[in-house]
């Protein structure tokens, strides 16, 4: 059984080929934006915590600035 | 109807909906993997190398719908200046490609067995060779130009150019004589593919899709992050 899914009447080097090529770009893919996305709220926060006050405060009352706060995992930390 | 395409609406659902479009992903991709290399069955012709549909099609699709939907998007920054869409449709372009190369790259290894060849230029296989093309220069063209009006209408017009081959690889079957077989599945009538190859299609094509969703929404908040540690540096 485990042998004929290998194997598959010697299509099993295309099919299995095909599908490894797949999954593997999309790991890549996946990897290369979540470590985009990391870096970048990184940069947020060390940018965030270098403002003085009167300007986080200015930030903070900023919606979109309100939601990257808010979800920023590193912050959060 | 647009104020749902803000950026701060997008940035708050992308962060809410990620985890959950990443469980539901593989949870669909797991079945749809059982389906397409265990249950379902081989075909009469091409044996088990059929099962290489079940990654080829779908990934053919959404490169052909993602960048449909790039195209439309820059036809209106172009035309009404709708900054909302600006970053979407940049967002979207990284997944679209790699399910382009994912579709050459499949096809291609199917096509060694099929017709005993690796590549053929042949019309539907060169326009999707074109597509990636596209592809290429449209993300190419946002890191040379950077941020500005000037990359807005550069990309637009890219995305534009590049859809009038939409069509050409939909239609490259029917006007000319390619290897590549007919479409198998259509809106419009009756598909000749069995319901037993029909649903492994489906759920591959449904995880692909959410793969695609999954990578966008990350992408489009990497992309907004990085505008406002910008506009951080300005104040």
């Amino acid at each position: 059984m485990i042998n004929d899914i290998i194997s598959m009447n010697g299509y099993g080097i295309y099919v299995w080929s095909a599908f490894t090529f797949t999954l593997i770009s999309f790991a890549v893919l996946y990897t290369v934006i979540k470590v985009q996305l990391v870096k970048e709220k990184i940069k947020f926060d060390a940018k965030y915590s270098t403002l003085t006050s009167d300007k986080k405060q200015a930030v903070r009352a900023q919606e979109i600035y309100k939601g990257i706060l808010a979800n920023n995992s590193v912050s959060k930390i | 109807m647009l104020k749902n395409f803000e950026p701060n609406k997008i940035f708050s659902i992308a962060s809410k909906a990620t985890k959950y479009v990443l469980f539901v992903f593989i949870i669909i991709i797991s079945i749809g993997l059982i389906e397409a290399l265990i249950i379902s069955p081989e075909d009469y012709i091409q044996s088990h190398s059929v099962r290489i549909m079940y990654v080829h099609v779908p990934s053919a699709w959404i490169a052909l719908g993602t960048f449909s939907i790039i195209a439309i998007l820059s036809f209106v920054i172009l035309i009404f200046k709708n900054k909302s869409f600006i970053l979407i449709a940049k967002s979207l372009a990284p997944s679209g490609l790699v399910f382009n190369i994912i579709a050459l790259v499949t096809g291609s290894i199917w096509g060694k067995p099929t017709w005993g060849t690796w590549w053929v230029w042949d019309a539907r296989i060169t326009s999707m060779l074109i597509l990636a093309l596209f592809y290429i220069i449209y993300i190419l063209a946002w890191r040379i130009y950077d941020d500005g009006e000037k990359v807005h209408r550069i990309t637009s017009l890219i995305a534009i150019l590049g859809a009038i081959n939409v069509p050409i690889i939909k239609y490259s079957v029917d006007w000319w004589t390619t290897l590549h077989q007919p479409a198998s599945i259509s809106i419009f009538s009756k598909t000749s593919i069995h319901t037993s190859m029909m649903i492994p299609l489906a759920l591959m094509t449904a995880a692909f899709a959410l793969f695609s969703i999954l990578i966008f929404l990350m992408k489009y908040n990497t992309e907004l992050i990085k505008i406002k540690n910008k506009g951080l540096d300005r104040l």
